[in-house]
């Protein structure tokens, strides 16, 4: 699970690699094209990321100890943040496609190549990221129901870690993604 | 000899699970299984690889147009290159042979995770399936070479989407197999096998899982990235929109650069266990072996740049890269030497497998050497995207992984199969597949060092004698090929069984029946000894 994690990075590393390239090239048009962002939004889906990150770590101890009840109740909290993460985030992007602010739009060519580039990073990398957090909530859910009907309990909590350690992945990726655009203007 | 002995439990064929027929194949976990479906598509992918480059050949024969038009001729280039590189040689050695005897070499009863073991041969399969489907669906053909170079990939009208997707997919398949090798290295080794008691195939399965894992990644990005090109217009490479298409070869080369990696270091463990196996000996420098498997796979990450000398790079990258190609020799020809003193004062039992391994030795040194010639910046710039980089790739890749590929399937077939195959159409195969190879691609070095640049569908009237021989030579190494494999699916009747060890190996797997048992052994062997003890 470590070693797939890690190719994981490696997959977003790569991304990294070519924000770097371009922010290198074009740091006005970065710079200007950042302060649109909203840090307001940015940092909320930050908070709500990083709790549910330690409600799931909560749920695993929480299962070590026997507890079902409460490894349930923190798995739902975990649910509940993660798609609070996915609502806030569509309404970002659906803001940014109002202004005409989306790959291939016109009105964004208009303004300049380092504009064209931020957004289409920007777009690309959360989008992407937006993917592995629904691929998380669909483990956490397969996984709160089978800890419901018993197939997963304290001694084979195996999965239920896995998933954790998933999730905290989405978690990093954002950490690294949010000062990137929301942050740096 | 040891003759096989009647044992209470079913070979891995004839082992009756929940499911009959087919399915018991493709929904099998048994890691023997899944090798053999690995094997049967691999070679399936690769008579249509060899088939299109024939075809390839026949119409360089002349100047003009041969047989087909200049566009069919680009998709055929494309084609081929994405089947040969993703799906023959990068999967070939590790999820055939890998598959089949790893486990069984490290005294293990199936690989960590056999599930996900099958899970990569599907997504192996949908993977070329996309790839296929790109040929005959939207307006034509892929026509970018497999390599997809930016701008040109995200511009054609050809098909792209599909095989990028395809190549994408593939990309998973090997990260998922290089993973499970890794974790059964690490932890399913049978007691007593220390880390320098492991034989040497085993440990180029392991750098080259390293390999996979790092290096696949980058792909997959990159890839992605030309699908979001194509669909939505990002602007990641699209020099209109600010991107920069040179980026783009960094990152693909940064893959696949170590990709090559991932292709010949399986093959050089096959060699080491062939020649120390026919020598009836210690193979020479066993630390030597491994240090040298894990420094090329490690150097291998730091010189992709040296198939970028005249795209444009500041003098001091190229100065790197060209001195990183040349250290990266180093370790190669070490393995050389020690494949040569391991012969040394050896009793050598000359067969099919052993012969195999000569041919390697041979074409690999050509390979090995025109690509230094190849690392050095001068001639580079004369030699650059000419008919000479496609012979040194084929002699390194084909030749390498390819020879490679066959000697081993000529070396552990006995124990795969459970039945020994003819001796003497082997060899003809053999002789008539060398020598074809060498007139196929021989020529392609003076050609391009004539000028002749490659994937060029037309040609002036200077090169039209070094091709013709050329395109004989592809005639003579098909017909080898097809008798090869004739002979190897005939002698599945052959009535002659193997023995438990036919060639006298030392490994773990010839200490099994053949063909092996479905848990491979009746009780995990505990190991004392080193892996190729002679004495």
């Amino acid at each position: 699970m470590w070693l797939f994690l890690f190719t994981e990075m490696l997959l977003f590393g790569g991304l990294f690699v070519v924000y770097s390239v371009y922010r290198f090239r074009n740091p006005v048009a970065f710079h200007l094209a950042a302060q649109e962002l909203s840090v307001t939004i940015g940092t909320i889906n930050t908070i709500i990321l990083l709790t549910s990150s330690a409600m799931i770590a909560m749920s695993i101890t929480a299962l070590q100890t026997k507890n079902k009840k409460l490894t349930l109740f923190l798995l739902g909290i975990t649910i509940l943040l993660g798609l609070a993460f996915l609502v806030n985030k569509y309404f970002e992007w659906g803001g940014h496609i109002k202004e005409h602010i989306y790959p291939g739009s016109s009105i964004l060519a208009l303004r300049g190549q380092g504009d064209v580039l931020f957004f289409g990073l920007y777009f690309f990398m959360t989008g992407l990221h937006a993917l592995h957090i629904i691929i998380g909530l669909i483990f956490i859910a397969i996984i709160t129901a089978k800890i419901f009907r018993n197939k997963i309990t304290f001694n084979n909590y195996v999965l239920l870690e896995n998933s954790g350690l998933y999730w905290h992945l989405v978690d990093l990726i954002w950490i690294f993604l949010y000062p990137l655009f929301y942050l740096i203007t | 000899m040891i003759y096989q002995k009647d044992t209470a439990e079913p070979s891995y064929l004839d082992y009756k699970g929940k499911y009959k027929g087919i399915f018991s194949w493709i929904f099998s976990t048994d890691h023997k299984r899944i090798a053999l479906l690995y094997m049967f598509s691999i070679l399936t992918f690769f008579a249509i690889g060899a088939t299109l480059g024939l075809l390839m050949k026949f119409e360089l024969i002349a100047p003009g147009r041969t047989i087909m038009s200049a566009q069919a001729y680009n998709a055929f280039f494309t084609l081929h290159g994405i089947i040969m590189i993703f799906a023959v040689v990068i999967p070939g050695l590790p999820a055939v042979f890998g598959n089949f005897l790893l486990p069984i070499m490290i005294g293990a009863k199936d690989v960590a995770f056999p599930r996900i073991n099958l899970l990569s041969w599907y997504l192996y399969v949908t993977g070329v399936s996309l790839v296929v489907i790109s040929q005959f669906t939207g307006q034509g053909p892929p026509d970018t070479g497999w390599t997809f170079y930016a701008p040109y990939s995200f511009r054609t009208a050809g098909n792209m989407l599909p095989a990028v997707f395809g190549a994408f997919v593939l990309g998973f398949s090997s990260i998922l197999t290089g993973l499970n090798f890794l974790v059964t290295i690490h932890r399913m080794r049978a007691p007593g096998m220390t880390w320098l008691k492991m034989p040497l195939f085993p440990w180029t399965l392991y750098a080259t899982g390293w390999v996979q894992l790092l290096a696949t990644p980058i792909i997959g990005i990159t890839l992605l990235m030309i699908v979001a090109e194509r669909t939505l217009h990002i602007g990641f490479f699209d020099p209109t929109l600010g991107g920069d298409p040179l980026l783009y070869q960094h990152l693909f080369w940064t893959y696949s650069h170590p990709a090559v990696y991932i292709m010949i270091l399986p093959a050089m463990g096959a060699i080491s266990e062939i020649i120390t196996t026919y020598s009836h000996k210690a193979i020479f420098g066993y630390k030597f072996m491994i240090a040298s498997v894990l420094a090329i796979a490690f150097v291998g990450y730091f010189i992709w740049g040296h198939h970028m000398f005249t795209s444009g790079m500041s003098g001091t990258a190229l100065y790197t890269f060209s001195l990183l190609t040349f250290i990266v020799a180093v370790p190669s020809a070490i393995k050389v030497f020690n494949w040569i003193a391991t012969m040394h004062q050896g009793s050598i039992d000359l067969q099919t497998p052993f012969y195999w391994a000569m041919a390697f030795l041979f074409v690999f040194m050509i390979g090995g050497f025109s690509g230094l010639i190849l690392g050095s910046l001068a001639a580079n710039v004369h030699l650059h995207n000419t008919h000479f980089v496609v012979a040194h790739f084929h002699f390194i890749v084909f030749g390498g992984t390819g020879f490679a590929f066959f000697g081993a399937m000529h070396y552990w077939y006995p124990k795969i199969t459970g039945r020994m195959y003819d001796t003497r159409w082997a060899n003809i195969g053999l002789v008539l597949f060398f020598i074809g190879f060498i007139t196929l691609y021989g020529p392609m070095f003076y050609l391009g060092f004539k000028g002749m640049p490659r994937r060029y569908y037309d040609y002036d009237e200077v090169f039209h004698a070094g091709n013709i021989v050329s395109t004989m030579g592809s005639w003579v190494l098909y017909s080898g090929l097809v008798i090869i494999v004739i002979n190897l699916f005939a002698s599945l009747k052959s009535k002659i069984k193997a023995p438990s060890d036919p060639w006298g190996g030392k490994t773990l797997e010839w200490t099994i029946p053949s063909p092996p048992p479905v848990e491979n052994f009746e009780e995990i062997p505990t190991v004392t000894k080193g892996p190729y003890n002679y004495s």
